[in-house]
């Protein structure tokens, strides 16, 4: 059954319809469950190793790195077969990593040990370990790829890495927790969200890419009390116009403005909603809600929930393949 | 140090990014002590509460490192100094670092001891409670210069009686010990029972006679014992037992006449921390703490942790080491800090109390957290747990 679905699937895409294939990690169900972005319905859940959280996709398109963190591993597997292809490297526990947008190398946040490693995607080794602070959680890059940001839980910085001798330029102090780190298709500005801080710091980035923190984004919602409002999983229009903020226990997504950096709207998805990713069109976000098992499918441009799809159990992380030649 | 430079230069900007003016940049070295008396005790009714030798000294070089990381990309260095003392040498012990100009101390002491100490410190050292849970510490002997990391009795009655509301249990069976800190405690559930409307409707004390805690097969008797003593009841809906002292309370829990749940000494327990919470990030707190100590958390070394992260916290964003300004920092509306509880935690600026939620343990996994869900609160849902402002006597802050 998996066989023919897997071939049907193979068979959308390389028609070239525009249908892209949504990826989410089910942190409890231990599997990987995939959606048709035409369609939204699920074409197979497979098995991804214990305690898959953060997940991404080559930008060819071609392969899905799923951390597998109770398996101290990131697990590489086949878009198109779902066939685990190898591991990489990881170091313990890694929960978030961002991929360099050539594809290489993967960045790693390891939370048990205040590193973040670097691993070579092709020779399967590992570049280097970079000292970090305490339990570091959120990875971005910035688009020039000149600095990878991490965020550290317990230390509450952005540690602003040199992708080129991997030396800490630059540490910024934000609010309690910091979880997820966007940049803006520009590159000019960072967004780094605080569970616990209930916030959302907007950073300048300077030419050089030196940062300067601006404000910091707080959220109220009437009739939800303040200590549930915890900025999670964020992503950014590519125009840099609207910012979306998953709020977890919140069951909320936060619409920001991103030109004024104010929040306009609240939009209701499932519960715990933890990551965020769009189609590759932009048209719309998945945000994944782990304590309802479904994913809300978000219209950007009416900003309103259009649709859930059931997925596997607490579904944690999501990802989308890219656009392919036809 | 090519990165000296440049942290430098970091710490001048983020002291001015956050206004706070004063921290030019130059390195912080923050001192702190962790000072506790070492009671004589009887040994438990379980060797799984055994204290090792380095109970709370453990949680505390923990935080250290922590702070350590943090303070590192700043320019801030963090010593600690350990010190275990028998009661009657604890005056000697404590004045010898206040001569060595030590102004940050975590201290572990019953209530006594806790108060003359904090009244040795003076108005200009800062003194962090890191064990007493006598509510009339944040009471009317509250003290200026003493904050309160450990929850009072009062915090951890409410827990216990919010999920004792929400289960919809209203008539207890309380069954306090004979010693004073046992009717403290068991005073500590009668107040909360009255604060959340749960009706007492049978209440016993179970009196401690002394003698050895352990007899090979000592089993045999209880089992026909405590049947009898708790026979005869009213009818209720759950037992609580205020056991302060270790002598009863872990016998009840299938030994009981009438077959009901126990909470508070036994049973279901109100924790600030145990070794097998996971939930919000605290698995990479257990990881880091069981490589560094090779045991698993105790709640006292939580709570010696979450002191010495209140302390660097406040030192990370103020840039000072600065008692005085620290003092004012973590009382103020700017402190914040995340302690694994899934939200943040602070202190009732009245009376230097952290808020901080409480976990509800079983002894082997984390049941439920309170304050339960539908307590509200107009300052914070934590301030439904303990003495809130207008109860407290507590002046020493105003």
């Amino acid at each position: 059954m998996k066989l023919v679905l897997t071939t049907c699937l193979a068979a959308l895409i390389a028609t070239g319809a525009i249908a892209n294939t949504v990826f989410v990690s089910n942190e409890k169900g231990n599997t990987v469950t995939v959606i048709d972005s035409d369609t939204w319905e699920v074409v197979t859940e497979f098995p991804a190793g214990n305690r898959p959280r953060g997940i991404t996709i080559s930008p060819d398109g071609a392969l899905l790195y799923v951390c597998a963190s109770d398996d101290d591993t990131v697990r590489v597997f086949d878009t198109t077969t779902f066939e685990e292809l190898y591991t990489l490297p990881s170091g313990p526990d890694p929960e978030l990593f961002v991929l360099h947008p050539s594809g290489n190398p993967l960045y790693i946040a390891n939370e048990d040990d205040n590193l973040v490693t670097v691993v070579d995607t092709e020779s399967h080794t590992v570049l280097a370990e970079v000292p970090v602070g305490v339990e570091p959680e959120g990875m971005g890059i910035s688009p020039d790829a000149r600095f990878v940001v991490n965020t550290s839980e317990t230390t509450n910085m952005a540690h602003f890495i040199d992708t080129s001798d991997y030396e800490i330029k630059h540490n910024i102090l934000v609010d309690q927790r910091p979880r997820y780190a966007q940049y803006t298709a520009d590159g000019s500005k960072l967004y780094v969200t605080s569970e616990i801080g209930g916030t959302v710091s907007v950073i300048d980035i300077a030419a050089d890419g030196a940062p300067t923190l601006r404000k910091k984004i707080g959220f109220d919602v009437p009739g939800v009390l303040p200590e549930w409002l915890q900025p999670v999983g964020a992503k950014i229009t590519s125009d840099g116009k609207w910012l979306f903020v998953a709020l977890g226990p919140a069951n909320r997504i936060a619409v920001v403005n991103a030109e004024t950096d104010e929040v306009v709207d609240y939009i209701i998805v499932g519960q715990r909603v933890w990551q965020l990713a769009f189609t590759p069109d932009e048209k719309y976000l998945i945000t994944t809600n782990g304590n309802s098992n479904d994913v809300t499918i978000i219209d950007v441009e009416t900003q309103k929930a259009v649709k859930s799809v059931q997925v596997g159990e607490q579904p944690w992380g999501v990802a989308v393949t890219p656009d392919r030649d036809g | 140090m090519k990165r000296g430079i440049g942290l430098r230069y970091l710490t001048t900007l983020l002291a001015c990014v956050l206004l706070l003016g004063a921290s030019k940049g130059h390195a912080v070295d923050v001192r702190t002590v962790v000072f506790r008396i070492d009671y004589p005790q009887a040994a438990p009714i379980s060797r799984f509460d055994l204290l090792p030798d380095d109970i709370g000294f453990a949680g505390a070089l923990l935080a250290t490192e922590d702070n350590a990381t943090t303070g590192g990309f700043l320019g801030h260095s963090y010593t600690l100094e350990t010190v275990a003392t028998p009661p009657d040498e604890a005056d000697a012990a404590f004045d010898a670092l206040l001569a060595r100009d030590f102004d940050i101390l975590v201290v572990m002491a019953q209530a006594g001891d806790l108060l003359r100490l904090a009244d040795r410190a003076g108005p200009d050292r800062l003194v962090i409670n890191a064990l007493a849970r006598d509510t009339a510490l944040r009471d009317d002997q509250c003290r200026a210069n003493l904050l309160h990391v450990a929850p009072s009795d009062a915090m951890m009655a409410d827990a216990v009686t919010q999920f004792t509301t929400w289960k919809k249990w209203p008539r207890w069976y309380l069954i306090q010990g004979s010693n004073p800190a046992d009717r403290s405690l068991g005073d500590a559930y009668r107040r909360s029972a009255g604060k959340f409307g749960a009706s007492i409707v049978e209440e016993r004390e179970f009196e401690d006679t002394g003698g050895s805690r352990r007899t090979d097969t000592g089993h045999v008797l209880v089992q026909r014992q405590l049947p009898v003593f708790t026979q005869g009841a009213r009818d209720h809906d759950v037992v609580i037992a205020a056991d302060a002292s270790d002598v009863f309370a872990p016998y009840l829990p299938f030994h009981l006449w009438d077959p009901r749940p126990v909470m508070g000494s036994a049973g279901l327990r109100p924790v600030t921390f145990h070794a097998a919470h996971e939930a919000w990030g605290a698995t990479q707190f257990q990881r880091r703490f069981e490589k560094l100590t090779g045991r698993y958390v105790r709640e006292e070394d939580y709570q010696t942790w979450l002191a010495l992260r209140v302390v660097g916290e406040a030192v990370t964003r103020t840039g000072t080491a600065d008692t005085a300004r620290l003092r004012d920092y973590v009382l103020g509306d700017s402190f914040e800090l995340a302690a694994f509880k899934g939200q943040k935690v602070t202190f009732r600026p009245w009376n230097g109390q952290l808020r901080q939620p409480v976990l509800l343990y079983d002894g082997r996994i984390t049941v439920s957290v309170s304050p339960q869900e539908g307590y509200l609160h107009q300052t914070s849902p934590l301030d439904t747990l303990g003495l809130d402002a207008p109860e407290t006597a507590c002046t020493a802050f105003n």
